[in-house]
């Protein structure tokens, strides 16, 4: 066995590597609960939503539950190979080590695409509410612009001057943001005497029959998407092998728990074709409750979960693009730490005006729909890897953080879930699909042909392991 | 197996790299938004003259839509009637399972034949 102790203190910054001035290890599991819940905690303030308008509010729950499994998947296997392969980085990281170069390449880019879309999302729902919040006030006619600009920008810099003060930003407003869908359900909740929730006369049968619950899971994804994230703190953790799978795991579940909840209290309040098109919907369920206490809370919460997951969206996809460049998978110059915050600062400013391009200039549902495909890209890469990772460095043959049960039923379970909800992207949105596919193949052509030549061959498994078997 | 020495990139072909990336990035959401291809099949059936009835919403469905600000059928009618067309062809889904079954046996392929030469570098050649 290697004689790799990955909860080592003396391994800080980027140890594997060996330079000098690395990432900061100050995290703990809390942080990383934050990292993950706060970059999908949006999912339950908007984008579930449009799964209610793609198959109708019982399919909605179904494609939640479904999305559930597919996660709890996700995260199973995330916590083994992530609690092993301790780097910045994550899934790409991963890919290094057990698939290839290549893989990682693609991978670094679904997690830089799917975070950085993410973000451009909640930037755009951070104009949407404001904008909504100025006619209810009496100001029509709102330039959304600055708002969204603004949002993205004092993330970045929050990001850019250091990660324990971002984390701990977010810890805080992710629990408001969580906080504030428990008091609505228990607000709202017949259990406590309220008779708001009125499910019998709002609630339909399937519009689109059993197709729109398969057409539902593409949205589904929302609920959850972005929980894999926690990752990517991998070399700023102080305990990886317990941190990561508790973070993740316990993230996983808070999550079940708050888009189970926020679809009981949104269907029971408003008539499932609005709510299947409703930029904001648990503002307006709050609106619709009567209690303005509730709307300020919910409003508050929006802007919350929004700006916690743009901020854990900006750490994720600069964690990733820095890693790709300290491998020389991108130019080299966006691999350097801030000598002073010691944060990867050029990847953060870099992805700045991307994220904006899309805020200002494309459709929510189309910038959903980007980062969706980027993340649906990823979890299937995740079986094939966890299968591989098995195969190549059998239980017993390295110290693993965290072994997870039952393999490969949760790869096999995953492999599947992906594949239906492929079917159910290519369900009104197949020309993304495609369009997205196409451009992942062309960047991977240009890699494998042009960019690879820049990469050092053994420089990039940096793992202390023995030789993968069958090689 | 002997040492790869990768040649050192100008500053010039850093940032070529970085264009040819961003416009790749740019050009995979916005080409299909310019061409008119991108977006939802979602098309809106809106009856003349309609009614909360004709629209098939009881009264406490009228009630949400009164308290959400529509305060007549005609003003929520586009909502209520949009729906997703959901027809394909079987041609089309099979260019769409080819294109990523595709994609990743590529991927895979390529990416092994990498992954072989660093463990080569990295370990020595096989032993078997």
């Amino acid at each position: 066995m290697a004689e790799f102790d990955i909860t080592s203190k003396t391994m800080d910054g980027m140890g594997p590597h060996g330079t000098n001035v690395g990432l900061l290890r100050v995290l703990g599991p809390a942080h990383v609960w934050a990292l993950g819940v706060g970059i999908v905690l949006v999912g339950e303030y908007m984008g579930w939503n449009i799964a209610v308008g793609k198959g109708g509010a019982y399919a909605a729950l179904i494609a939640c539950w479904f999305a559930g499994l597919l996660y709890s998947c996700v995260a199973m296997i995330d916590s083994e190979v992530t609690s092993t392969v301790a780097a910045a980085g994550g899934q790409y990281t991963q890919a290094k080590h057990i698939v290839g170069p290549l893989m990682a390449f693609n991978v670094g880019l679904y997690l830089v695409f799917a975070y950085t879309m993410l973000e451009a999302a909640n930037a755009i729902t951070v104009g949407f509410l404001i904008d909504t919040v100025a006619v209810m006030t009496g100001h029509e006619g709102l330039d959304q612009r600055p708002f969204i600009v603004l949002a993205i920008m004092f993330l970045a810099w929050l990001n850019y001057r250091g990660v324990l003060a971002t984390l701990t930003f977010s810890l805080v407003i992710t629990a408001i943001a969580f906080s504030a869908i428990l008091i609505l359900f228990f607000a709202t909740s017949p259990i406590f005497g309220s008779d708001v929730l009125q499910h019998r006369a709002l609630m339909t049968d399937l519009p689109y029959g059993w197709l729109g619950v398969l057409a539902a899971m593409h949205f589904g994804l929302w609920y959850y998407l972005g929980i894999e994230g926690t990752t990517q703190a991998a070399e700023e953790v102080r305990s990886p092998a317990r941190a990561l799978p508790f973070g993740t795991l316990a993230g996983i579940m808070t999550l079940l728990i708050a888009a189970t909840l926020t679809w009981y209290v949104c269907v029971g309040l408003m008539p499932w074709e609005y709510l299947g098109q409703a930029g904001v919907p648990l503002f307006d369920a709050a609106r619709l409750s009567g209690s303005t206490a509730l709307m300020v809370l919910l409003g508050i919460g929006t802007l919350f979960a929004t700006l916690a997951s743009a901020n854990g969206c900006i750490n994720d996809a600069s964690r990733a693009w820095f890693a790709m460049g300290r491998d020389h998978y991108l130019p080299s110059w966006f691999g350097a730490v801030h000598p002073v915050y010691r944060t990867p600062y050029r990847s953060i400013i870099f992805l700045v005006p991307i994220a904006l391009i899309f805020a200002l200039g494309a459709p929510l549902d189309q910038v959903i729909t980007f980062s969706i495909l980027s993340g649906l890209l990823e979890y299937t890469f995740m079986p094939i890897n966890v299968i591989m990772f098995r195969r190549k460095w059998p239980l017993g043959s390295i110290k693993r953080g965290y072994q997870h049960p039952f393999h490969p039923v949760p790869a096999v379970v995953l492999l599947c879930l992906c594949g239906i909800a492929f079917f159910a992207v290519f369900l009104g949105y197949g020309t993304q699909l495609v369009a997205m596919i196409s451009f992942y193949v062309i960047v991977s052509l240009w890699f494998h042909f042009r960019r690879y030549r820049y990469v050092r061959r053994a420089a990039q498994f940096t793992m202390p392991w023995p030789r993968p078997q069958g090689y | 197996m002997a040492r790869y020495t990768p040649p050192v990139q100008s500053k010039f072909g850093q940032i070529t790299d970085v264009i040819v990336l961003l416009l790749l990035t740019v050009g995979a959401l916005y080409i299909p938004l310019w061409l008119g291809l991108a977006g939802s099949a979602k098309t809106a059936n809106v009856p003349e003259n309609p009614t909360w009835e004709s629209l098939g919403q009881n009264p406490v469905m009228v009630e949400k839509w009164n308290q959400l600000g529509y305060a007549d059928p005609a003003s929520a009618a586009e909502l209520i009637t949009a729906r997703f067309d959901y027809s394909f062809s079987i041609a089309s889904l099979v260019v769409m399972i080819v294109v990523i079954v595709g994609y990743y046996a590529i991927m895979l392929k390529l990416s092994e034949k990498e992954y072989r030469d660093v463990i080569a570098e990295k370990f020595g050649e096989s032993r078997s």
